[in-house]
């Protein structure tokens, strides 16, 4: 296939690539989307193998054909539940992959042929760029993964002076990456060494922030990766990969930007970690307490059987106890009497954005049933009964009343302004951020105290 | 028993009090009834349409007075007027008992029986008879009608072939039934509604009819009085809303104004200084000029322009619309004497919460104002404003808040925008063209990728991240690249594992992808 050929093919991929995120802006398009994207991919492969610069068709067939079954196993294999779990591994994929063609390129004898001084020094950024990005999503990944699978404590890790490590790590990096630039043969060890520090950084980075910010930080991963693909372009030269690099780059961008609003808090201070460290208002934080009203599960059968109108609020409690088969069971009963039900997603509600909706889906839930924070609010007063299922901090009043409240300004979900609010949780204690929640203490919130799952299986038994 | 309807004499008062249809309905209660020659001309009930039911059509204003048992009528009666009254007779019309005490007076030498409509206690009970309610909602109404005529554009937003054409913003000050009414009929002429109340209940009476509640930036009081009306706030709060006045006097194009204390003068919320903040061709509609105003230049009666702005002090806005108001009024009449035990059992019955309340002269003793514990509502005792000794401190207009950003911020933004532009420079200059066109490539992408990806639901977010994760797999192209070289060397090795790992990305991706949104049903 020819050059010119070959540059055709890359055009209509990228494009079919574009066309497949766009498809994503409703469920209608969205499997549309994913065929795009499919088919832009099968046209890349094609271009760039019946190009000449690939004729070792032996080795791409055995590199190709462990990853075939592996992914399809995966894809076939994972719950929803862990689809977090997937996403930062594929993440760590990226990562690493592009470690391994930065080092290809750079033991490559005949990467440098051809090109003029500034071009080598460009190439050698490029390459160095590269390789650095990637081994940062890498171990990143990897210690996210670990995380969301349990493996590491969810907990922050906070060292000492852990600011000044980051600065130090970052510093030696830059150092590294200006010696190894244009500085001829033996440079191949600077980076690896570069290599290994920012694979420190990455690890760090990701062991300071706590489990429920674990959204903002698989989008900011996923970002990551696009940026480590589209240096990847700029080492080949190859305008697919900065394309799709960039593509991927700005969306991991916006799902972070996303997430951060959902908070309320600065990009920065999610990826510096250590939440709820000091850095609030300076006044003191107002503690809740009073009477606790706890209800039992028939009580709660009855009062939706009684309602109206409900809302669930779902959090990554429901996952936690893989309460959405049983809640959807719930929901089709509920609807079939004719009660009007519907989802109240938080933008950072699970452990990945849009997980609910997902494990909603999973469940069979329709989807025009289940509404976002802003379509929400509104509805509360006009309630009769709210359920939230393992959630704390997104329906807290405390991010809206009290400004010493270290979520203060968090958009929540205002559930405690519908007539009666239960509230599923295994104990008193605090949500992620640490906050005490007046919710709980409300004249209209009942407790429902054990385990979720096991709760709403007795639900359903009951109505 | 007879009832008597005589002509509103007051001047510009063109309703009646009773319209041929509540004629009808007390007929059936047993009462016989007079009504003046051309008592309801104004509201569009000719003298034909009150014979048509039965009533008896009296030329005579003494003869009329002088033969009813009970008169009815909207305002209060002229001096002269009640002169007229026979001796023990009973009177029903709005009374203001709290500045007409010369008139009570003057009525109770007369042995009479006055029910005055105005105090009938709010509540639940008594809303079929609730007169200021209904009278209210019309003048609510209406003031959104006189503002829409006196304010020289388009209340809703048009994009037409000769531009665009903003909606209009309109501020409602107080949320009680003229505010509401207010609210319901500047939306539904397209309009930006904004209200505020100081009572906290209010807000979703106003967000269900399409409103934006305003809310002070003020730890959070409220202002639940009782009997449907406010309390009083403290100084602080007071000077917080003023100050959301004036922030919001510049930005609006009409203020209508609800804020009234019964029985003393109406709280100053617009100062002059506000007005003249106000763009020129907005409106004010004060509903409040006959207790002298909400704002400070209102005029009762008049509708006067300063600084290019309209205030309109109009005290007769119900009588405005004679014909709906007279109907709403004469409904209440209807009920009251319904409630009273209609001809046979007619009984002013001290017992009842609702008759007692508005029973503020029996038989020539006051009993006015009624018994407190019986019945909070018609004693305010609340505003939902300043209280008027606070009338001094607020008489300059306060500041509206700076919106200058804090000084570091502007600088941070400023460095950095200089050093994106030193950055695009230095780049334009000396960067190879190979990597220039490269570079070009880059940036539009960044751009097309920021713009499709907002577009994308958050509902759809995951399915996003996992299609990310497969297209970022492209990086396979990378690792496909480097496997054919002279000989299978470390570069080989390397872009083969980058291939295995980018596939397993690929392939795992996109199926996952698609298994999760096959999950996605309706």
């Amino acid at each position: 296939m020819s050059h010119s050929l070959v540059t055709i093919f890359y055009i209509v991929a990228a494009v079919l690539f574009i066309l497949s995120l766009g498809g994503l802006s409703n469920q209608e398009t969205a499997r549309r989307g994913n065929m795009f994207g499919m088919i832009g991919m099968l046209l890349a492969l094609i271009a760039v193998t019946a190009s000449d610069a690939v004729t070792e068709y032996g080795v791409l067939a055995i590199a190709l054909f462990p990853a075939v079954l592996i992914g399809g196993t995966l894809a076939r294999r994972v719950k929803m539940t862990e689809m977090p779990e997937l996403v930062a591994i594929l993440h760590s994929f990226v990562g690493a992959a592009a470690v391994l063609v930065g080092l290809a390129l750079q033991l490559n004898p005949s990467s440098h042929e051809g090109l003029s001084p500034v071009e080598i020094t460009i190439h050698d950024v490029e390459v160095f760029v590269g390789v650095c990005i990637g081994s940062i999503t890498f171990t990143g990944s990897v210690i996210a993964f670990g995380k969301l699978k349990g493996l590491i404590s969810g907990a922050p890790l906070l060292l000492p002076a852990r600011h000044l490590l980051n600065i130090i790590l970052v510093i030696a990096t830059i150092w590294l990456g200006i010696l190894f630039v244009g500085h001829g043969d033996n440079t191949f060890t600077m980076l690896l060494i570069a290599l290994l520090i920012t694979g420190l950084l990455g690890i760090h980075l990701v062991m300071a922030i706590g489990g429920a910010d674990m959204p903002v930080v698989v989008s900011m991963l996923n970002s990551y990766s696009g940026w480590a693909a589209a240096a990847a372009g700029f080492m080949l030269g190859n305008d697919l990969l900065i394309i799709v690099g960039a593509l991927v780059g700005s969306s991991g961008a916006i799902l972070s930007l996303i997430m951060c609003r959902g908070m309320n808090r600065s990009l920065p201070s999610v990826i510096l970690g250590g939440f709820g460290t000091g850095d609030g208002g300076g006044g003191s934080v107002a503690t809740p307490d009073g009477e606790v009203t706890s209800i039992e599960v028939e009580q709660t059968a009855a009062l939706l059987k009684k309602a109206k109108s409900v809302i669930i609020v779902p959090g990554y409690g429901m996952a936690v106890a893989q309460a959405q088969h049983t809640i959807a069971k719930i929901t089709k009963k509920l609807r079939e009497d004719n009660t009007q039900i519907i989802f109240a997603i938080h933008p950072v509600a699970g452990r990945l954005p849009g997980h609910m909706n997902v494990l909603l889906a999973e469940a069979n839930i329709p989807y025009d049933i289940v509404m976002e924070l802003d379509e929400m609010n509104h509805t509360f007063p006009a309630t009769d009964v709210v359920m939230v299922i393992g959630a704390n901090d997104i329906v807290n009043p405390s991010a809206l009343d009290d400004p010493n409240s270290p979520i203060a300004g968090m958009p929540v979900l205002e559930v405690w302004k519908a007539k009666d609010v239960i509230v599923m949780k295994r104990s008193m204690g605090t949500g992620y951020a640490g906050v005490g929640n007046p919710l709980f203490f409300n004249e209209n919130t009942s407790m429902l105290f054990g385990d979720a799952g096991e709760n709403v299986d007795a639900i359903l038994a009951n109505l | 028993m007879i009832i008597g309807v005589p002509k509103e004499i007051q001047p510009d008062e063109k309703r009646v009090a009773l319209v041929p249809r509540g004629v009808e309905a007390l007929k059936k209660m047993g009462f016989t009834v007079l009504v003046e020659s051309d008592a309801g001309i104004h509201a569009d009930y000719g003298n034909p349409k009150y014979e048509e039911v039965g009533a008896e059509i009296v030329t005579d204003a003494s003869e009329l007075w002088s033969r009813s048992d009970i008169v009815v009528k909207v305002r209060e009666p002229l001096p002269h007027e009640a002169d007229l009254l026979k001796s023990s007779g009973t009177l029903i019309s709005f009374f203001w008992p709290d500045k007409n005490g010369e008139l009570l007076e003057h009525l109770s030498a007369k042995k009479a029986t006055v029910l005055a409509m105005d105090c009938i206690p709010r509540i639940t009970r008594a809303q079929k008879m609730d007169a200021l309610s209904s009278m209210a909602n019309v003048a609510g109404y209406r003031a959104v009608v006189e503002a829409a005529h006196s304010f020289p554009h388009f209340f809703t937003g048009q994009i037409t072939a000769a531009g665009k054409i903003a909606p209009a913003k309109v501020l409602i000050i107080g949320g009680g039934v003229a505010g509401l009414a207010a609210v319901g009929a500047a939306k539904g002429l397209g309009a930006i509604v904004r209200a505020f109340d100081t009572r906290l209940a209010v807000r979703e009476q106003v967000e269900s009819l399409g409103g934006e509640f305003l809310e002070l930036d003020f730890p959070t009081e409220d202002g639940e009085g009782g009997g449907g009306y406010a309390k009083t706030m403290s100084d602080d709060f007071l000077k917080a809303e003023l100050k959301l006045f004036a922030e919001q006097a510049i930005e609006v194009d009409i203020i209508i104004t609800t804020a009234l204390i019964p029985g003393r003068e109406a709280p100053k919320l617009i100062t002059s200084g506000m007005v003249e903040s106000m763009r020129e061709g907005s409106v004010i509609v004060d509903l409040a000029a006959e207790r002298g105003g909400n704002c400070s230049l209102t005029v009762p009666n008049e509708k006067i322009v300063h600084h290019g702005v309209t205030i309109i002090g109009y005290t007769d806005l119900p009588s405005r619309m004679a014909a709906l108001s007279s109907r709403l009024y004469s409904a209440g009449i209807v009920h009251l004497l319904e409630e009273m035990g209609g001809a046979e059992n007619y009984e002013v019955d001290m017992e009842d919460d609702v008759i007692r309340g508005a029973l503020i002269l029996n038989h020539g003793s006051i009993t006015w104002p009624p018994p407190k514990p019986r019945n909070p509502g018609p004693a305010y005792s609340v505003d939902t404003g300043p209280r008027p000794d606070d009338e001094e401190k607020k008489a300059s207009t306060p500041e509206p808040p700076a919106t200058t950003k804090p000084f570091g911020k502007i600088i941070l933004k400023a460095i950095s925008m200089i050093v994106a532009a030193l950055a695009i420079i230095y780049i334009g200059t000396n960067m190879p063209k190979s990597f220039l066109s490269h570079f070009t490539v880059f940036v539009l992408a960044c751009f097309v990728g920021w713009q499709v990806i907002w577009n994308v639901k958050p509902a759809l977010h995951t399915p996003l991240m996992s299609v990310t994760n497969a297209i970022s797999g492209i990086i396979i192209i990378g690792g496909i690249l480097q496997i054919t070289q002279p000989e299978i060397n470390a570069t080989v090795i390397l872009g083969a594992a980058a291939v295995l790992l980018a596939a397993i990305n690929v392939i795992g991706g996109f199926l996952v992808t698609n298994r999760m949104l096959a999950m996605f049903k309706r």
